[in-house]
């Protein structure tokens, strides 16, 4: 029996050196009848299993992968297998979204002395990789091309009028600056519609900040940059969430930043707004004002409403309003209740099967140039420089240009973020490539929420659940195979 | 020069025709995006309209010379079955190349590979795998009808019916299309579509597109001695890091721009069997001057930047030949809105000569 004439199937165990692989010796002493479809990797604790080795072993063609560790309150580490229960239950919950059957990964707990529990385990779930069957190829599956998302609603009134706190924000921002190495703002960029990120430190560079739909680069993600020195930053709300989320890491030090911010009425999306123009239409001005932008452009007027032209994650955003702040200027814009913050990628993907998901992020990943955008412009991307997919060795991923390298990018961007993903949808808005990358990590967090009923970029006090356990975990239930 | 007149079916035809012995890639819309991909023989045969095919595309049309990643070469070992202890190796070399058309390319994307030429064909050593690429393309480009706000051909010494790099030139007008051919290669190819000769009236109408164009470029630059400028402010670490304050260091710009040419090299592989990679890297990214020791020469954005600027405008340079093009991608899919002109300028403006100081 082999792999290759299809009669066994490819199962990769990672199995604690303490527990489940003395287990798995004690059935074998007793030579207790086993499958042999398992290929065993002897880790020290299930606590070292890192979610990445399971989504790599899938990607590669593993028909399933098992973990199996000490039972809870019996590590040989204490506490590695609380820590592991939390990584490896939100794993398997998010696995179909990138349309790989949960059911061909499974966690347990065995002890070196439950030969005969291991015997029953790996017969069990090797019998269930076997129903599967083998699992569904990258390269076999069609591609899903030329997909449209709908055009969500907005859940509140969106506005572009110039803010009337823009003026005592800037009073503010100059009366600070003497204490501060600058102060993170946008200012017009090369056209009337394009504004920048820039760093104000002197009282000119104040009167050139804009506020308004234009402002759409998160510029928390400048923070840790500046990390050591007092630096000031104007944030919409989504900002503030990455803001508290590098405080909370410890990235950051409360006392080094003085955070402005204002209500935000929404931000656009380019592409919505260049749609709407001829292609060489030349920006010559934009007046804001209740609803919606006037773009004149070539001399002609175009009307373009807010409804039109919002970014997705402005149309379902319920924190306008810095969530964190030392000033706070004007009236706080009214905070919608939503229970579906869900962007089209990830309502479109909920409609479709396992397989059809799969031919979504293959027909993506396709387009992917691998720039890397998408992890440069998230804030909460903080190893910037050492970055595990840019390592040699360990060789997390090839050059080759394949969707299977590709979309292992994204799994690490997404697993790394899991738990600390604020949904400000950076990542995405950066993409060239316009592939809704933030689908994946919205996912995780959505399974964060639903596990542990948190939401990153909240609350300073807060712990990112992936960094810490109960020892009875209220959502998490044990299974059985 | 002779010219000769299409009509968009016409041209279809043509493009149909040549797919059957060639690879053609020509844009291709993705989502908001476009993108040159290539066009099978079926899809050329479904499409009903030849616009299609002739916008402008996010991406640059390089990766037909220099793919994202190509494998050099591979190593493949098996073992003697009569004798496991002796192994065979076997070195195998991809033909990587193949016989393709480029349709629909900018006259700034045609100079792009000219640009490309540079290090691969022009330097000390001719690189076998880009020239067996280059040797296999036949690029027809399409003269702009119009120009973006994005676009500064002009400033680089180059305009819109641009005929450098070409091997045919087309340029859209009502009814469509004249096309002449500018090389052999291209007089080959455009002889396969048997198209009538363009009447007065016809060329006329392409003199008036394309000084539509040119209408719509920016300001000629005023920029003189941009090389030795850009030079002189290479110790302002200041400038720099003012200037690029806003960037990402995402690379983005590096990877859709036709200019860009750096790589790096991985292998794959284990004791027996291998592969050496080639594929695209660029001096945005942090990792790209990253030394063995730990070091970086360019540890912040601001040198990066400096680097990118340097090698388009300045390193080994001269006026009016840069290696960049204008196309303006690196600007309308900058995530943080950086102007590569207002750089430029900036950096030229106030900067002294080299020897002036
Ligand atoms: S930004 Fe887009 S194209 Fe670049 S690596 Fe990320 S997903 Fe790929
Ligand atoms: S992963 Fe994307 S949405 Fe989440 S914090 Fe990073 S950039 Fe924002
Ligand atoms: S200039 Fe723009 S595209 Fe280039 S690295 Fe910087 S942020 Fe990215
Ligand atoms: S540097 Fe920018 S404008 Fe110049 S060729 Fe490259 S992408 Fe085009």
């Amino acid at each position: 029996m082999s792999v290759l004439d299809d009669k066994e199937r490819r199962i990769v165990g990672f199995l604690c050196n303490w527990c489940s692989y003395g287990g798995a010796d004690t059935a074998g002493t007793a030579r207790a009848n086993q499958p042999t479809d398992l290929r065993i990797i002897r880790v020290p604790c299930s606590g070292r299993v890192n979610p990445l080795f399971i989504l790599k072993a899938l990607m590669n063609g593993a028909d399933g992968v098992l973990v199996s560790g000490c039972h809870p309150r019996d590590c040989h580490y204490a506490l590695g297998n609380f820590y592991a229960r939390r990584r490896l239950e939100t794993l398997k919950e998010f696995l179909p979204i990138i349309g790989i059957n949960p059911e061909r990964f499974h966690y347990t707990w065995v002890s070196a002395s439950e030969g005969q529990r291991w015997q029953e385990v790996v017969t069990k779930f090797t019998d269930h990789i076997h129903k599967l069957g083998a699992a569904p190829k990258w390269s076999e599956v069609p591609a899903l091309k030329d997909v449209k998302f709908d055009l969500v609603d907005a859940i509140r009134p969106l506005g572009c009028g110039t803010h009337p706190a823009l003026a005592e924000l800037k009073a503010e921002i100059k009366k600070a600056l003497p204490d501060l190495h600058g102060v993170l703002g946008w200012r017009k960029g090369y056209d009337a519609i394009h504004a920048e990120p820039f760093l104000m430190q002197t009282e000119a560079e104040v009167d050139e900040l804009i506020w308004g739909p234009f402002n759409v680069q998160n510029l928390a993600n400048f923070l840790p940059k500046h990390a050591g020195k007092k630096i000031g930053v104007v944030v919409k709300g989504c900002d503030s969430k990455n803001v508290v989320e590098l405080l909370v890491e410890k990235l950051i030090k409360r006392e080094d930043v003085t955070i402005f911010g204002i209500g935000c009425n929404g931000t656009v999306d380019y592409k919505r707004i260049l749609a709407k123009l001829p292609e060489d239409a030349v920006i010559e001005s934009v007046v804001g004002g209740g609803s919606g932008v006037k773009v004149t452009a070539s001399g002609k007027e175009y009307d373009m409403p807010m409804a039109e032209i919002a970014q997705d994650k402005c149309r379902l955003c319920v924190k306008p309003n810095a969530v964190i702040s030392d000033v706070f200027l004007g009236k706080p814009t009214i905070e919608p209740e939503c229970e579906d913050g869900r962007l089209p990628a990830l309502r479109f993907l909920d409609t479709l099967t396992l397989e059809e998901r799969m031919g979504f992020w293959k027909g993506q990943m396709e387009h992917c140039i691998r720039c890397y955008a998408c992890r440069s412009a998230c804030p909460q991307c903080v190893c910037r420089d050492f970055c595990v997919s840019d390592s040699r060795d360990p060789e997390w991923l090839t050059q080759e240009d394949s969707v299977e390298q590709k979309m292992f990018f994204q799994l690490i961007h997404a697993q790394h973020l899991a738990g600390r993903c604020t949904g400000c949808a950076e990542c995405e808005r950066a993409c060239p490539m316009d592939i809704p990358v933030f689908a994946l990590k919205q996912q995780f967090g959505r399974m964060i929420k639903k596990i542990f009923g948190y939401s990153a970029g909240l609350d300073l006090e807060s712990m990112p659940p992936l960094l810490g356990y109960e020892l009875e975990e209220a959502n998490i239930k044990e299974r059985d195979l | 020069m002779s010219t000769f007149f299409a009509t968009p079916s016409a041209l279809l035809g043509w493009l149909k025709s040549v797919s059957s012995d060639n690879r053609v890639v020509a844009p291709k819309k993705k989502g908001s995006v476009v993108l040159f991909k290539p066009w099978t023989t079926e899809e050329l045969g479904a499409c009903q309209d030849a616009s299609e095919l002739l916008i402008r595309s996010t991406m640059s049309a390089k990766e037909v010379v220099f793919p994202k990643c190509e494998t050099l070469y591979e190593l493949k070992a098996t073992k003697d079955p009569s004798d496991l202890s002796k192994l065979h190796q076997e070195l195998i070399v991809p033909n990587n190349a193949t016989a393709t058309v480029l349709f629909g390319a900018r006259p700034c994307d045609a100079r792009g590979f000219l640009c490309l030429d540079m290090p691969y064909l022009q330097g000390p050593v001719v690189d076998p795998y880009y020239k067996a690429h280059r040797d296999a393309l036949v690029i027809v480009t399409q003269a702009c009808s119009n120009a973006l706000p994005t676009c500064f051909c002009n400033w680089i010494g180059s305009n819109p019916a641009d005929e450098k790099g070409s091997d045919i030139i087309f340029t859209p007008i009502e009814g469509g299309f004249v096309l002449s051919a500018l090389t052999e290669k291209g007089t080959a190819l455009l002889a396969k579509g048997g198209f009538d000769a363009a009447d007065d009236a016809k060329n006329t109408a392409v003199s008036e597109a394309q000084a539509k164009a040119k209408s719509q470029l920016p300001a000629e630059s005023t920029l003189k001695d941009i090389p030795q400028k850009v030079y002189a402010r290479f110790n302002d670490e200041a400038f720099w890091n003012k200037e690029i304050e806003k960037c990402l260091s995402c690379g983005a710009c590096t990877f859709l721009c036709p200019t860009c040419q750096c790589f790096t090299m991985t292998d794959k592989g284990n004791q027996l069997d291998g592969k050496r990679m080639r594929s695209w890297d660029g001096c945005m990214a942090s990792h790209f001057t990253l030394e063995a020791s730990g070091h970086n020469p360019r540890p912040s954005r601001g040198m990066r930047y400096r680097n990118r600027l340097g090698h388009k405008f300045s390193y080994g340079r001269k006026d009016g030949d840069f290696s960049c093009v204008g196309c303006g991608r690196c600007i309308r899919s900058c995530p943080a809105h950086l102007d590569i002109r207002t750089v430029l300028s900036n950096a030229c403006e106030g900067a002294q000569k080299k020897g002036e100081e």
